[in-house]
């Protein structure tokens, strides 16, 4: 089978595993959910046998899945119990938030992050290397959390600069849509740096090393006993075969960059993703736990998807290969 | 023929694990990593003995809550003005019992894994790495808070959603290295001379393994440490017991971020900070050992 619909097959494959995977999870293991839901809320026996029949758990745990499988082809979601809302529509919602807060923060941390990267990895051994080598491990370190704790408190709290807390300022009157869109954009600072702060660190790790590899490659010495000029020879010669590497190592980070989003967005109650997910957590509210798990994993199965057939189109070897 | 004789054909150069330790000590990050582990360690076990947290010692009223450091309190005290420096001391031993526990199940599923998933390749290799693969890709925050949501917040659950859930990569990078053992000439020769797989395993392959495995290890106690302070913050830890991650929760949910008691909130980050940065600049330090062309750096 040829390369795409082969790679699509097995995407495909994966949505469906993580599917089941997420059906077992909540359905079997800790019990139904009608009994996780009588646990935290009062319910009479009509109640429960009325809940048991709409959520398709009143037959076999095989129909049950063919129920559940059926239903999210629906787009069907469930209920929340705490917000009394179809989970999809709560979900579109914060899955729109996220996405604004994760595209900025991958900008800066992508262009900053080869950037500096590669100014690290070309200068091996140097004292301005390791510098950034250790800078870039302390903020490695650090739970992404904390340095959200640590800007709302510098520039919220002390220089009180910015706001800390949600997407506009609660009660505000715009008058223009250019006033909105800035105050949007003034919310969005401290979350898109403290996202980028942690995961800046990762980025400069990887290209510091694929860069640090390049560079002991025997066609580099052949470009630097051309003597070609120094910028010529890292940028063109070196950086260009050292970001294959670090496209497949950021691969296996998205899933890192979800879990970083989920503790900006509890930090800053940004209402997004994670903050649905961290206040359905609280309230035990299974059912949109269940989807923000399963959208979650979709989306980085989509994302991990997307870069290989990056890979491929940019790496010429692969497909001749193939 | 002698056990000896065997011995003596399949001998494999096993790498000398004697002067690891002198190698990582002469390089200067992996230097400073022991050194900040053993302080972490010292005051992890220590520290609780001499200065012992009692969470019935409550503030008697309110102008004891969330005051700052004094004689009396060295780090001030916390919403409920209870002493913040015991609980800073008590809280590291959660972290680095979570850290090294949930390592342990990840790096004996993993290396079970790998090595398995390396020697016998074939159709078991492709059905392990494709379960390795989906839990590789699978976002592992999200997983954990579902399942620290579902099994509950014990510490025992905490390690071991920690632990099974942080396997993968350990898995792949001993699988690969598994199959380039498995080409070595040691391993057809021993066959040959009539060892079992098992015994291979045992004498040919982990010893090769170790230093990979070690190295990867430590990294994994970084990441394992992050985890239980995310899910702590997140309000999924043990709330029986005090750790550096359970501490930022009560510090953020009670509004000491807002109301400037930095004596709360910093302490507990920067002793996360410390031991996740101890214990990566030693696993790195390793990684340079097994990997002579990053040597030169730092």
């Amino acid at each position: 089978m040829s390369y795409l619909p082969r790679k699509t097959l097995l995407l495909l494959g994966s949505i469906f595993s993580i599917t089941t995977f997420n059906f077992f999870l909540f359905h079997v293991i800790p019990g139904d959910p009608i009994r996780l839901i009588a646990r935290t809320q009062k319910l009479d026996a009509q109640q429960v046998a009325q809940l048991r029949k709409d959520y398709g758990l009143d037959g076999s745990l095989f129909s049950q899945y063919l129920t559940y499988l059926k239903n999210l082809l629906h787009g069907d979601l469930g209920y929340s119990f705490s917000l009394h809302e179809p989970v999809a529509t709560v979900l579109f919602r914060a899955l729109g938030h996220t996405v604004l807060l994760l595209t900025f923060s991958t900008l800066i941390v992508v262009g900053a992050g080869i950037a500096i990267g590669v100014f690290a990895g070309s200068r091996q051994g140097s004292k301005k290397d390791s510098m950034t080598v250790i800078g870039a491990l302390v903020f490695w370190s650090m739970p992404t959390f904390w340095v959200g704790m640590l800007l709302v408190f510098i520039f919220g709290v002390w220089f009180a600069v910015l706001p800390i807390s949600g997407i506009t300022t609660p009660n505000a009157v715009y008058p223009t849509y250019l006033s909105y869109v800035l105050d949007i954009g003034r919310h969005l600072i401290l979350p898109t740096l403290t996202l980028a702060l942690v995961d800046i660190a990762f980025f400069i790790l990887i290209t510091r090393t694929a860069v640090v590899e390049v560079m002991g490659e025997d066609y580099m010495l052949t470009a630097r006993g051309k003597g070609l000029p120094r910028r010529r020879l890292v940028w063109r010669h070196g950086v260009r075969n050292a970001l294959l590497p670090v496209l497949t190592a950021s691969a296996l980070y998205i899933s890192a960059l979800v879990g970083g989003a989920i503790q900006v967005e509890v930090v800053y109650s940004w209402p997004g993703m994670g903050l649905l997910m961290y206040n359905s957590v609280l309230a035990r509210d299974y059912p949109v736990l269940e989807a923000t798990f399963l959208v979650s994993s979709i989306v980085v199965l989509l994302a991990n998807f997307i870069s290989d057939i990056m890979y491929r189109v940019l790496d010429p070897r692969v497909t001749v290969s193939q | 023929m002698s056990e000896q004789f065997i011995s003596e054909v399949v001998a494999d150069e096993a790498p000398r694990h004697r002067n690891l330790f002198q190698q990582l000590w002469s390089d200067r990050m992996g230097r400073v990593g022991i050194i900040m582990t053993i302080v972490v360690l010292v005051a992890a076990i220590v520290g609780p003995v001499i200065w012992a947290f009692d969470s019935s010692a409550v503030g008697a009223d309110a102008s004891s809550i969330l005051q700052g450091p004094s004689s009396a309190h060295w780090l001030g005290t916390d919403e409920l003005g209870r002493d913040v420096f015991s609980q800073f001391l008590e809280g590291s031993r959660v972290s680095l019992l979570v850290g090294v526990m949930a390592t342990l199940i990840s790096t004996i599923i993993g290396a079970g894994i790998g090595i398995s998933s390396g020697y016998f390749t074939g159709r078991l290799d492709t059905t392990l790495m494709a379960v390795t693969d989906f839990f590789l890709v699978v976002p592992a925050l999200p997983l954990m808070i579902a399942m620290g949501a579902i099994f509950g917040q014990s510490l025992t659950i905490i390690i071991a959603i920690i632990g099974l859930l942080s396997w993968p990569r350990t898995a792949r990078i001993i699988r690969s290295q598994t199959l380039t053992l498995r080409e070595r000439k040691f391993v057809p020769r021993a066959r040959s001379l009539g060892a079992t797989n098992w015994r291979i395993i045992r004498t040919h392959i982990i010893p090769h393994v170790l230093p990979l495995m070690v190295a990867n290890t430590i990294l994994v106690v970084a990441g394992a440490i992050l985890s239980e302070a995310t899910l702590a913050f997140i309000g999924l830890g043990d709330p029986n017991r005090i750790s550096w991650g359970s501490m930022l929760h009560f510090a953020f949910s009670s509004g000491a971020v807002g109301r400037g008691a930095w004596w709360y909130f910093m302490p507990p980050g920067i002793g996360i900070l410390i031991i996740v940065l101890a214990f990566t600049l030693v696993g790195h330090a390793f990684d340079r050992i097994n990997n002579p062309r990053l040597r030169d750096a730092a």
